[in-house]
Parts: C-alpha cells; structure tokens; sequence
C-alpha cells in the first residue's frame, strides 16, 4: 500500500496550539510547578511534594470557605433558576413589548461586575442607602457591614438582581422556540396549563436550563468582584468566598505555594461538578 | 360526530378591514352532513388554514356562526367544541411515551383508567402502533410522531370533527401513500366528520368525498372530485386541479357559437350573445383536445414526455393550449390544427362558466 504521507497539517494546527499553550497550558502549569514548591523570594525554590495539597484539605479555613460557597451557589440556584423560568414564562411571545422586555432584560447584564458591586454598597448602606434606610424604616435592624445575615442577604439579593436576566434570556429563548401548534394540540388534548408546563415547556427549554446551570454554577462558584466590592468578605470572614479568600492568601499574604494548591484543587472541583451535571443532564437523549 | 355549518363567516386579522384584501376569509357559507370526508383545496394563503382554525376554536371568527348540529358553538374554547386536529408538523409530547401519548387526551378529561387502557390499545392496533407503545415518541419517525398525532384525536370516540391540517407535508413520499390510504381506512371504519385541508389536489381529490376549492379567502366551487375535473365553475379550479391544468382561450360568442380566431368552435348548447358580457374564454382540458386537419389553428411548440403519456405544447388563439397524447399517436409538427371535445368545452365570462362544460349539468 502506498499511503501518501503529509505532514503539512501540523503547520496549519500550530498557530492554535502555540495559542492554547499561551493561554492555557503553560499558565495551568505554572500554577502546577508553584502548588508542589516552597518559595522565601528571591526566586529559590524548594520542593515540597503535596504538602500544600494536604495542609489545605486539612484547613480549616479552607473548608469553611468552600462550605459558605457551596451554601452560597446552593442558595442562588436555588433562586434564579426558578425564578428565571417563571419571569420568561410571562413575557409576551409576540408583538412590541418583547423587545422591551429584552432590552430591560438585558440591562443588568451590561454592567460592569465591579460597578454592580459598588451600585449595591450604597444602595445598601443603612444611613444614604434607599434599601438600607427602607428596610431600617420598616423596623428592621438592618447593617450589613456589621450583621453577617444581612451580608449574605444583599449579596444573594444583588446576585440574584445581576444574573437573574441570564437565566431568563436562555429559557425564554428556549420557550420562543416552541411552534404555536405544540400549544394548539395541547388546547384541544384538554390539557391544564400545568400540564402544558410540565410535558411542553419544561422539556423544550431542557437544553437552554442545562447550559443556565452549568453558567450559574461556574459563575457563582467563582464570584469574586461583586462581594469583594459590596462586602470586602466581611463582616468577619461571613462573605468570604473561595476566591476571596485565594486572593487574601496569594495577593495579602504572598504565600504562592498555598494559593497555587487552593487554585488547583478549586480548579478540579468546578470542572468534576461540571461534568457530573453535564452527563446526569444529558444522559437521558442518548436513549 | 356531527354535521357542520357555517354561516356567512368572515376572519380578518386586522382589527379594521376595510378593503377586500383584508379579509382572509370572505363569507363563506358550508354544509356539510355527519360522517362525511371533506376536503379544503387551495394554494398557500388562500385561507384554507384559518377557517380550518375557526371551526376548531382556535381562532374566533370576525362575524358569522358556526353550527355543530344546529348548536351554535361560535363562542366556545377548542376543548368544548370537542373537536380533534392534526397539524402540519407532527406534535408529539416528547418526555411520554407512545402510550402516554394517546392516553394524555383522555386523562386530561378524567376518563378512567380501564377505559383508558382499553382505547389506546384500540387505537393503536388500528395505527399498527402496539409494538411501540413502551417507546419514548421523541425516538420515532416523522411518519410515526404523525400517527401519534391522528391517534390522539382517534382515542377520543365521542369528537364531533376530525381536521388534517396539511398532515403529510413532512412524510416521506413513500410512506405519504401509505399513511393516505390508513386515514381513509380510518375514515371508513370509524365514520366520523373529517376535514383535511391540503394544496396537493391528489392528497384532496383521493381523499374526500368531496372538495372545497378556495381562492384568496374565497370559496370557488364545492364538489365531487369528478365534478371538479369535468365541469370546473371557475378557470382557477380549471388551472388548480388536473395536471397540466386546463386550457383557457379568449374567445367570442357569436351566432350561438363560439369562435377562436375565427374558427368556429362546437358546443352542445347555444349560447346567445346578448346573454353573455364580460371577457370571454374558453376553457378545455388537455385530454379533450386532439390533433386534426381542419380545425383552430395552432403551432406545436414542444413536446415532453410523461412516461404514461405525452404532453404536447402548442400555440393557439393567442394563448397556451396543452394536448395530451397516447404514446400511439401520432404527432404533427410545425402548424396543425386543434379540435375540442364539444361535451367537455365550456364558456367563461369574467373566469365564472356560463355554459358548454361537462355533462353533470
């Protein structure tokens, strides 16, 4: 057999793979090389094995952190999913007012994570802040730079106010997509609007909420910006999320070796529940 | 089951018609009687959908009633009127299964389980739908989601009307024939009112008893499909129905006769011409025209051959005239001369017949 050989195409792939290893895998692997090594500056280095990855996982800083997002996530899922569904499922499906429900819909999206942060610090403050002087005048004690419950109260609230659109664009856009005569079949079976939710809606806009999870997972697994401006992590450490707190130990404390470990073990959490999410979700269309 | 009628209806989505294009449907009056297979035939945007959707209540009709035996239901919901429809895409409930599918009209009224049990077997032995009825419908073939669908009207004993609207746009033509010839198996076997709307004037005239032709919001003519074809009321349902359609020649009336191009033209009856006004044509299909010596001249422009037959374009009269011929016959070239069939040439003033025409007179 004579098989013509052409190695061209590796000219072709290099631009991308120069670019992945720019962008991905040598930073990845930078963070690797400082997770397994102990610095003093100076750039010398000692190796120090998985001890990092073990004082971590044994820390108890560590897992009180990652025990407040997993709450944190939890709560805001728990939220904006539903919450998405229920706001696209009231939105017109035709005529003039469906473009200003995107456009209003759209608007929180369009702000800048650090300036939706100082947004809700003010809005929020108990003495000039229109929230915190209306929830103090209803008689509420209200100061959530000094009570963890209303920390964590107008984070999820302003969370919620940011990413929610998110999830109603994606499952309205899933809802669009169903033709009108799903819903005329649907009149003439006889079926309540439960029924119709339940057997045409929720399984059209399957696909949308999947991707909608997973975005809202990644998303708020990561948060950094938005409590960092509104609540600096505090009061105490109530607010302090797993990105705060590696940035407090990478940035404020300079301990690479720690905070290349952390990165690396968050890494590997956010992509296995990804990926768990992903085949639980999917598994079914395969059949 | 039950007779329908409509009357005098009229639909227009616009919320002030004011000229003649705005309606989308223009005064139709209908009846038809129990048990009977209809047909609604027409081009795309003729209306035929709209009324379809008026007399299942999914759209309300801007005036005029509809009657299921005499009841006037103008006013309710789909699901009172109890009526079942087919649409154009297959609508199938995804997450459910076949079984589930047949059965979610039923349990959505309360019907209870035994009965239940005992319809959708019924139902999906008559679709040969039995072996499937554990599967998830989402894995199954266009034809297959279709069959759900008629099925989910068929379970229901008590529906007063069955409506098809454009079911066989997304089958395989293979299968098209197939499933065409189950629902008028279905048809016979369970006798219920149905009504099928289509463009494809086989889908129309194999299926009904009898066709509505439509035209831009209009009723053309209603009738058997072999009235349809032999004495077509309106040169359109000439054009429409028939393949070629038939052909229209402007002509003039005169002496009791008809003239193209001079030539005398022979039909069975006299027309008079202080009777007739408007523009005159004349309308003969491609099967009643024949080749002769002496006749109305005409010029063989091209000929194509069907396989079963030959269709022969010519020019004549100032117009198109198609003739078809036996594969034994023989075929003149350049100029010849056309003779028209006198039991089959009718006379149209302003494209409505006025005389000649086919024998069911």
């Amino acid at each position: 057999m004579n098989k013509t050989e052409n190695q061209r195409a590796w000219f072709f792939v290099a631009p991308v793979l120069v670019l992945v290893a720019f962008n991905a895998l040598i930073p990845l692997m930078t963070v690797v090389n400082y997770s397994v090594q102990e610095t003093f500056g100076n750039n010398v280095f000692f190796w120090q094995g998985v001890g990092w990855f073990e004082q971590l996982l044994h820390s108890e800083r560590f897992q009180a952190a990652l025990g407040r997002q997993i709450v944190f996530t939890a709560i805001i899922l728990a939220i904006e999913i539903p919450l998405g569904v229920a706001i696209a499922l009231t939105m017109p499906r035709k005529g003039p007012w469906v473009s200003v429900c995107l456009v209003l819909m759209a608007l929180p999206l369009l702000i800048p994570w650090n300036v939706v942060g100082a947004m809700w610090n003010i809005f929020a403050l108990p003495e000039i802040g229109l929230l915190g002087r209306a929830i103090n005048a209803l008689g509420i004690d209200y100061n959530m730079t000094q009570q963890p419950l209303a920390a964590w109260f107008t984070t999820i609230l302003m969370d919620v106010w940011h990413w929610t659109s998110l999830v109603v664009l994606l499952a309205y856009a899933g809802l669009i997509s169903i033709p009108d005569a799903y819903y005329q079949a649907a009149e003439i079976d006889g079926a309540r609007p439960w029924a119709v939710f339940r057997y045409i809606q929720l399984p059209k806009m399957k696909q949308v909420l999947t991707i909608a999870i997973l975005l809202r997972f990644i998303d708020s697994f990561m948060i950094y910006t938005e409590p960092f401006v509104l609540t600096g992590g505090g009061p105490g450490n109530a607010t302090t999320f797993l990105s705060i707190d590696l940035v407090k130990v990478a940035l404020g404390q300079f301990d690479l070796g720690p905070a290349a470990a952390m990165s690396l073990i968050y890494f590997i959490m956010t992509l296995l529940a990804s990926w768990v999410f992903y085949t639980v979700m999917t598994k079914n269309d395969a059949r | 089951m039950a007779k329908i009628g409509l009357r005098k209806l009229r639909h227009s989505y616009l919320t002030n018609p004011t000229v003649d294009a705005d309606w989308a449907v223009k005064e139709i009056d209908i009846d038809w009687s129990d048990g009977g297979a209809y047909a609604l035939l027409g081009p795309s945007g003729c209306g035929k959908t709209t009324l379809l959707n008026i007399i299942s209540g999914l759209l309300t009709p801007s005036e005029g009633r509809i009657l299921f035996d005499e009841r006037d239901v103008t006013a309710l919901a789909p699901v009172e009127r109890n009526i079942a429809q087919v649409f154009q895409f297959p609508v199938i409930y995804d997450t459910m299964t076949v079984y589930d599918n047949l059965a979610f009209p039923l349990r959505n009224r309360g019907v209870d389980k035994a009965r239940v049990d005992r319809r959708v077997r019924e139902i999906a032995t008559l679709l040969e739908l039995d072996d499937m009825l554990s599967r998830r419908a989402a894995g199954l073939t266009a034809d297959g989601k279709q069959k759900i669908s008629m099925g989910r009207g068929l379970v229901r004993d008590d529906v007063n009307v069955m409506m098809f609207d454009e079911p066989l746009t997304v089958i395989d033509p293979h299968l098209k024939w197939k499933l065409r010839s189950k629902l008028k198996e279905l048809h016979q076997r369970v006798r219920a009112t149905m009504i099928y709307v289509t463009h494809d004037q086989t889908e129309a005239l194999t299926f009904a008893d009898q066709v509505v032709v439509m035209r831009e919001g209009e009723v053309v003519q209603i009738g058997t499909p072999v009235e349809l074809f032999e004495r077509p009321a309106h040169t359109f349902v000439g054009h429409f129905i028939g393949s070629p359609g038939m052909n229209v020649l402007p002509c003039r009336i005169r002496d009791g006769g008809a003239f193209v191009d001079d030539c005398h033209v022979p039909l069975v009856e006299k027309l008079v011409s202080q009777d007739v006004a408007g523009q005159l044509e004349l309308g003969v299909r491609p099967e009643f025209v024949r080749f002769v010596d002496d006749g109305v001249p005409a010029q063989v422009v091209r000929i194509a051959d069907t396989g079963r037959h030959r269709v022969v374009e010519t020019r004549a009269g100032g117009a198109r005239v198609f003739v078809l011929c036996g594969d034994d016959e023989v075929i003149p070239e350049g100029a010849t001369h056309l003779a028209f069939d006198p039991a089959h040439t009718g006379i149209y003033a302003d494209s409505w017949l006025i005389g000649g025409g086919g024998p069911a007179q």
